[in-house]
């Protein structure tokens, strides 16, 4: 056996990175990327004017704030409401001719896209039609259906998704609101199972990672859909997995080294903990990296969402969650003579 | 030193027997597994819509048509009780405005006994909370309102009864695959694997189908259409598909209505050779029909169906039987297909579509192959991975990642729950991360070695001190799956289910299974130096 094998071995076995002295210039950083963040989600991914908007929107400010939001991704046929028909043939889809079959079947706006086929790219030939909503939803489909031998010889319907506007709110609100529970179930875990300080700063985390990865399909206009959501609470468990792995082990060491500044302590812990942090991230990236490319489109969002926020979990749970212990203290053994550590944000 | 409880062997033992046992069936085709014994478990992973193909409607109670149905009844109920009352209160403009229905009592001074009387009518018939609420206004006026807390159960009830006739109407086998099942108060889910176009669904669903028996009020067309009707009737257009018996003008209460209906099936006339509809009545209905057949021969009645003409009949002789036929210029197909809807029922309220989703079984199968490619790689790269770093431990990891895997399969076959397209992503997360226990319980090792603990120690202290992180660490992604699974509507909750079994078992073998591994291996190797 080789002695560089388990490569394991050739991590250095004890690490001395300070990561506490970045931690003014990682919260920095984070802040900046968190506003745009939410800029961007408040104004279409920077391409909208949220004033214009609210001022044309109806209703009461809750429901105006609600379409600035709206406006803030590229929402999927389950949160936007309506009409999606994906059409398979295989020679040529004329892009024109489809549109006009949607405007005669469905008065309103009626969008054509063309589309990557299917991995195997069994029939070469793709497009989807997308409707607004409409009372009869049925009426349309049929009509496409029945037109779509003028557009493409040997044209089908592969797949129609139709969600009416009720639907569609109730799955958007029911997923802000999963996301929000969420997070407020880890903050009462961590608070059960640690310091409130500890439960601030695995939320702080939380809402951190939850940010920056709906900025991420703002700016850029991924299609957000259901499978993102549940991309977002899955990143939710990860990234508070990580922060759980830290936190115990500040927990130990707070228990072991009843002296040590607070700061030093961190470093310590998150040094501990950097191999396995490292591997298991890895493992992880490796396998979603490989979903990404292989999964299909409909995994493909899910897979860059996890991606995004797996790396961004990690910067995360070693930058924000960590660090804002730092920044409220905590209360060290019972003999301790300090209550609290240094309450400065070290940089 | 290093030794596992006969109990934890016992324990991995039998859970991995029945983990391949359940997950066994995965692997062979349909034939094979119809023919194993019977002792062994057969129930495949069941596939979400999305990965099988086929239609999905979620349908909604029209809840504005329930309320005016119920407080009509409610209408009614307060004037019988205000009539029938000794002496009798009497009551003018009984009916519903808006969520209300009213009655106007003619003397306002009688107030206080007529809502002695209504009283009662408030109360649930099973008892607990009050069903109506009762205001009085001005001029006498009454009016009562169905609490929100008696709304919501009667559209239980309602999605209840919906169900049962909707199973009837698209599945009257028995023998597909369909699944019908309530989802909140008031929305039903219709899951149709295999069916590409969901329009049958949806007009089987659609009709209400409510036949209904009136007397034809014989009148020329032009009288018709002069809109002078005598009172007490309506003009019918004959039913779409039908022979057409063309507009007839019929009495508008019917004499009798489907509800009395026992059988229906199709059949051909002996003489004709036509294809009609033949039906038995009920005792009572039988009695209905025999007295009005003798008491109108040589006149005609007319059978609607959703108050439209089937037929038009005269009646020659009295039917007294309680059976007849019906013909209405029926195909085989359509004759079938009005006997399920008659057999079936009227849907106790109207229904309508609010989400509909197809999905083309080759689509299904395409997103089945890709997922098992992207499963298959992550499979192997965490395998390599793990080999690559932790050398003879990182082996036993992975063989405890099979045995993971094995379970998981044979978990979700076990208790039914669907795998979706989002359920294989959560898959091969679970594969990528069940791997994360086994990293958490190494590292310590690491640690306790180099603080120069004997191998023996190391170990044993890796995995009781790892055993903390590790449940607190999945606690957390169980939290997530658990609200993931509360607010998820099918391929989302499919991702809840595979992500939750995923971390109960991944523990499990990360914990167990290595434990035993790593204890044999200690036994027979007796290293001085921890491999890694």
């Amino acid at each position: 056996m080789a002695s560089f094998w388990p490569l394991i071995r050739l991590l250095p076995k004890k690490t001395n990175f300070t990561y506490v002295k970045f931690a003014g210039f990682a919260a920095v950083l984070s802040i900046l990327a968190v506003s745009a963040s939410i800029i961007s989600v408040f104004t279409g991914g920077f391409r909208a004017n949220p004033i214009e908007i609210y001022q044309q929107a109806d209703g009461s400010p809750l429901a105006r704030i609600g379409a600035i939001m709206e406006r803030g991704f590229n929402l999927g046929i389950d949160f936007r409401g309506g009409t999606s028909i994906l059409i398979e043939a295989p020679g040529p889809i004329d892009q024109e001719a489809l549109r006009a079959l949607g405007r005669s079947a469905q008065e309103g706006d009626v969008e054509v896209q063309g589309t990557t086929c299917r991995p195997t790219n069994a029939p070469p030939y793709c497009a989807i039609l997308n409707f607004e909503t409409a009372p009869d939803q049925s009426a349309t489909v049929e009509e496409i259906r029945a037109g779509l031998g003028a557009v493409a010889q040997g044209a089908r319907i592969a797949n129609v998704d139709s969600v009416s506007a009720k639907v569609s709110e109730e799955l958007f609100s029911g997923g802000l609101i999963a996301l929000g529970l969420a997070i407020l179930l880890m903050l009462v875990y961590i608070w059960f199972r640690f310091e409130w300080q500890f439960g601030l700063g695995g939320v702080l985390a939380l809402f951190h990672d939850v940010i920056l990865t709906l900025g991420l399909f703002s700016i850029f206009r991924l299609e957000f859909t259901l499978t993102i959501i549940a991309a977002l609470l899955t990143i939710v468990g990860y990234s508070m997995n990580d922060t759980v792995v830290v936190f115990d082990r500040i927990r130990e060491n707070l228990r072991k080294y009843k002296k040590m500044p607070l700061g030093e302590l961190i470093d310590l812990s998150l040094n501990e903990t950097l191999s396995r942090t490292i591997i298991t991230g890895c493992t992880a990236l490796f396998a979603l990296i490989g979903l990404y490319f292989v999964g299909g489109e409909a995994l493909s969002g899910f897979a860059l969402a996890m991606i995004f926020g797996i790396v961004i979990g990690t910067y995360s749970s070693l930058y924000v969650a960590a660090p804002a212990i730092l920044i409220w203290g905590v209360k060290r053994g019972r003999e301790g003579g300090e209550a609290r550590g240094a309450p400065q944000t070290a940089g | 030193m290093l030794q596992v409880a006969r109990w934890r062997i016992i324990l991995v033992a039998v859970v991995t027997v029945f983990g391949i046992a359940f997950a066994f069936p995965n692997f062979l085709p349909q034939s094979a597994r119809d023919s194993l014994p019977g002792f062994l478990p057969r129930q495949a992973i069941n596939l979400g819509l999305d990965l099988q193909g086929g239609s999905q409607l979620l349908l909604e109670i029209d809840r504005a048509a329930m309320q005016r149905q119920q407080l009509d009844n409610v209408a009614d109920q307060m004037a019988a009780a205000l009539r029938e009352a000794e002496p009798a209160i009497r009551y003018t403009g009984r009916g519903v405005v808006g969520d209300a229905a009213r009655v106007r009592l003619v003397d306002p001074t009688q107030m206080e006994a007529a809502q002695r009387l209504l009283r009662p009518l408030a109360l649930s018939s099973t008892g607990g909370a009050e069903i109506l609420t009762f205001s009085s206004g001005a001029e006498g006026l009454i009016e009562a309102r169905i609490t929100d807390v008696h709304m919501r159960e009667l559209s239980r009830q309602a999605a209840q009864q919906s169900i049962e006739i909707i199973r009837r109407r698209i599945d009257p086998t028995g023998t597909s695959e369909v699944t019908i099942v309530r989802q909140g108060d008031d929305r039903i889910v219709v899951q149709a694997p295999g069916v590409s176009d969901p329009e049958m669904l949806k007009e089987r669903i659609g009709q209400t189908a409510l036949m209904t028996f009136h007397m034809v009020r014989e009148m020329s067309a032009e009288e018709a259409a002069s809109g002078r009707l005598p009172p007490g009737t309506m003009v019918v257009q004959p039913y779409p598909g039908g022979r057409g018996a063309g507009p007839e003008v019929v009495e508008r209460r019917p004499r009798f209505t489907g509800e009395r209906l026992v059988r229906a099936n199709p059949s051909t006339d002996a003489q004709t050779g036509e294809f009609v509809l033949s039906f038995q009545l009920d005792s009572q209905g039988s009695t209905l029909f025999c007295r009005i057949t003798r008491e109108f021969t040589g006149q005609r009645f007319a059978i609607l169906l959703d108050n439209q003409v089937l037929t038009a009949p005269s009646i020659n002789e009295p039917i007294c039987g309680g059976s007849g036929q019906i013909s209405g210029g029926f195909t085989a197909e359509t004759a079938n297909e009005l006997a399920v809807m008659l057999r079936a029922g009227a849907l106790p309220v109207p229904l309508t579509v609010i989400d509909e989703r197809t999905v083309d079984a080759s689509l299904g199968q395409d997103a089945i192959n890709a997922g098992t490619t992207a499963s298959i790689i992550a499979g192997v790269v965490t395998f390599v991975f793990m080999v690559l770093a932790y050398g003879l431990f990182g082996v036993f990891a992975c063989i405890a990642l099979v045995v993971n895997f094995v379970l998981l399969i044979g978990a979700m076959s076990m208790v039914g729950a669907a795998l979706t397209l989002p359920g294989i992503a959560g898959l091969i997360l679970t594969i990528a991360m069940a791997v994360d226990a086994n990293v958490i319980i190494y590292e310590r090792m690491r640690e306790e070695a180099q603080a120069g603990r004997s191998p023996a120690l190391s170990i044993d202290a890796g995995f009781s001190r790892a055993m903390i992180t590790i449940i607190d660490a999945n606690l957390t992604t169980i939290l997530a799956a658990m609200i993931l699974f509360q607010f998820g509507a099918g391929p989302v909750r499919g991702f809840a289910w595979t992500l939750s079994i995923g971390v109960i078992t991944s523990v499990f073998s990360a914990v167990l299974v290595t434990q035993l591994l790593i204890a044999w291996w200690f036994r027979m190797a007796r290293p001085k130096q921890m491999p890694i």
